[in-house]
């Protein structure tokens, strides 16, 4: 249930991100989500792929600074409430999280997240019948 | 531990002062009359051919500065018929012309010499293999470490700089045992290695001779820790003649200078005053053989102290500290004194990030601003921004705790910053005065 997400060190300067989804692009990677935390200075570009260590050695090669990050992701109904109801279930727990994004595709929501403990947060999840997504399935998207 | 030539580097002080005194006294004299440019100097000073009673004499002579060698390009300071001249090297001016200077048959023969002492007091022999990854060509590094290799009898693998792939391949498949590279490439080769996935076992590398520009205790230790060789320091300027003025012996204490043809001397660079034993100040050389370009206390701009007295390893030369910097590199940021290599040592005692950085000086509204970008090591690149930037923070109050001022810092990503093969290029001064 573990996902395996790319995260690439970006300095704020122009062209900076095509670089990578060109070079990504040429190699055939397909990108499932996306998405960029920036300060003034620098970002942090996340994305889930469909081949991370490839991906990973493909961006090295460039000279990027490139990790792979463990993610957990749930699919719900795209309405609010059970996003809320998702963070609810965490927080009570006391697992933190570090970010989180989401799309939507259809009537459905994907829910990235990163958890102080992802372990923790995959079984309470299960435990209140929430869907989790498979790595396998995402890249399919 | 041998000695390559232990008549010279082991002789009494009084022996060696009267040998300096007398190849003193005939260098000026040929200066005096083949040089119209000294001639006028000295003559201005008040002195004569025969000014020199004692080597000690020569704190009354007129420094010359690289400005002196560059109003004369290319070859007015040359004491010898251009016939007599059988090599010619040059270093690139940052501003300006090239320097320009030039050796007869017998300064290659004492260049060599020297070179032979460095290498052999840095424990190699002729059973090693020299690996020279010092640029040949004008640059004086490439061809001084290689006459010097194949005086001692090693056998010397001229690489050049350059082509990183290239230079592992080599290394590994001829099984090179001393590398001869500015610090900077050696690092750069140490993080190569790690790259390229090459057991360190298969490398035969012991011993590593590194100078060219000033590097720190720090950056010693990490580059005998992963290339596991013991690193040693060798100091010189083309204008002197090149590397071979000076080196350490494998005690590493301190760098033995070869007095029999290089007079030391340091000076306040303010007052211009000699200053005694045991004093910081600038270095600055009198040739005391050198025929084709001699020079007369030509200021180096390095900053450093002497050490007269015997050292363990049986030398009696004179040794100087490991260079703190250039006067020249020595930046004044609102009135501070600053070295790059202070910076460059507070950041590798940082395990989170790799030593390498620029630093960008600028000018802001008449007040200094100076800038560092550091490049974020992928070991330690966790994904989260409170993690970054906490690591920004912390550079940022080391760097200013330690050195007194502030300091803007900026976190860039690896190899976009300039990675040189030879020299290093980390300082943008922006200044315009
Ligand atoms: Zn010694």
């Amino acid at each position: 249930m573990i996902i395996h997400q790319l995260s690439v060190f970006l300095e704020n300067k122009a062209g900076r991100l095509t670089e990578v989804l060109d070079a990504l692009g040429k190699e055939h990677i397909k990108i499932t989500a996306l998405s960029i935390a920036d300060t003034s200075e620098f970002g942090i570009l996340r994305m889930l792929v469909s081949d991370p260590d490839k991906s990973r050695q493909i961006l090295k090669e460039r000279s990027f600074t490139v990790n792979i990050t463990e993610v957990i992701s749930i699919m719900t109904p795209n309405e609010a409430q059970y996003y809320a109801k998702a963070l609810k279930i965490l927080s009570d727990l006391d697992i933190s999280i570090e970010y989180t994004y989401a799309f939507s595709i259809g009537q459905k929501s994907i829910v990235v997240m990163r958890c102080s403990n992802n372990e923790l947060a995959i079984k309470a999840l299960k435990e209140h019948e929430m869907e989790l997504v498979r790595a396998s399935d995402l890249y399919k998207i | 531990m041998n000695i390559w030539n232990a008549h010279f580097e082991c002789m009494e002080r009084n022996e060696l002062r009267k040998i300096q005194t007398e190849r003193l006294q005939e260098t000026i004299e040929r200066i005096y009359f083949n040089v119209p440019y000294y001639r006028h100097k000295m003559q201005e000073a008040g002195l004569g051919s025969e000014s020199l009673q004692d080597a000690e004499d020569l704190h009354k002579f007129p420094f010359t500065t690289k400005q002196d060698l560059r109003d004369n390009y290319p070859f007015g300071l040359f004491a010898v018929p251009i016939s007599e001249i059988v090599r010619i090297h040059a270093s690139s001016g940052t501003t300006g012309k090239p320097t320009v200077v030039g050796y007869t048959r017998r300064d290659i023969v004492t260049w060599s010499e020297v070179m032979a002492r460095t290498l052999t007091s840095a424990g190699a022999n002729r059973n090693d293999f020299i690996h020279v990854a010092y640029g040949y060509g004008l640059f004086t590094g490439g061809l001084g470490l290689h006459y010097g290799g194949e005086k001692i009898g090693a056998s010397v693998i001229p690489v050049s700089g350059g082509n990183t792939k290239r230079q592992l391949q080599l290394m590994e498949d001829f099984g090179s045992t001393v590398l001869a590279c500015t610090p900077t490439y050696a690092l750069f080769l140490a993080e190569a290695i790690e790259e390229n996935n090459i057991d360190r076992n298969h490398l035969k590398l012991h011993t590593g001779v590194f100078g060219a520009e000033p590097w720190t205790e720090n950056m010693r230790r990490e580059i005998e820790e992963k290339l596991c060789i013991r690193a040693i320091d060798i100091y010189g300027l083309s204008e002197i003649i090149g590397p071979g003025v000076a080196s350490e012996c494998m005690l590493q204490d301190g760098l033995h200078i070869n007095e029999d043809h290089f007079y030391p001397e340091i000076i306040d660079p303010d007052t211009l005053e000699v200053l005694p034993e045991g004093r910081t100040g600038e270095l600055v050389f009198t040739t005391i053989t050198k025929e084709g370009l001699p020079l007369i206390r030509y200021r180096t701009r390095d900053l450093t102290r002497l050490t007269y007295g015997k050292c363990r390893c049986g030398r009696t030369l004179v040794r100087m500290d490991k260079c703190l910097g250039r006067s020249d590199d020595m930046l004044i940021i609102r009135g501070v004194n600053l070295f790059p290599s202070q910076i460059e040592s507070i950041l590798l005692e940082m395990s989170e990030i790799k030593p390498h950085y620029q630093l960008i000086v600028d000018r802001i509204n008449n007040l200094d601003t100076l800038e560092l970008q550091v490049e974020v090591d992928e070991e330690f690149f966790q994904d989260k921004i409170s993690q970054l930037q906490t690591l920004r923070q912390k550079i940022q109050n080391n760097l200013e705790s330690t050195l007194g001022i502030s300091i803007q810092v900026h976190l860039v990503e690896p190899k976009t910053l300039v990675r040189s093969e030879g020299k290093s290029q980390r300082v943008n001064d922006r200044r315009k005065y």
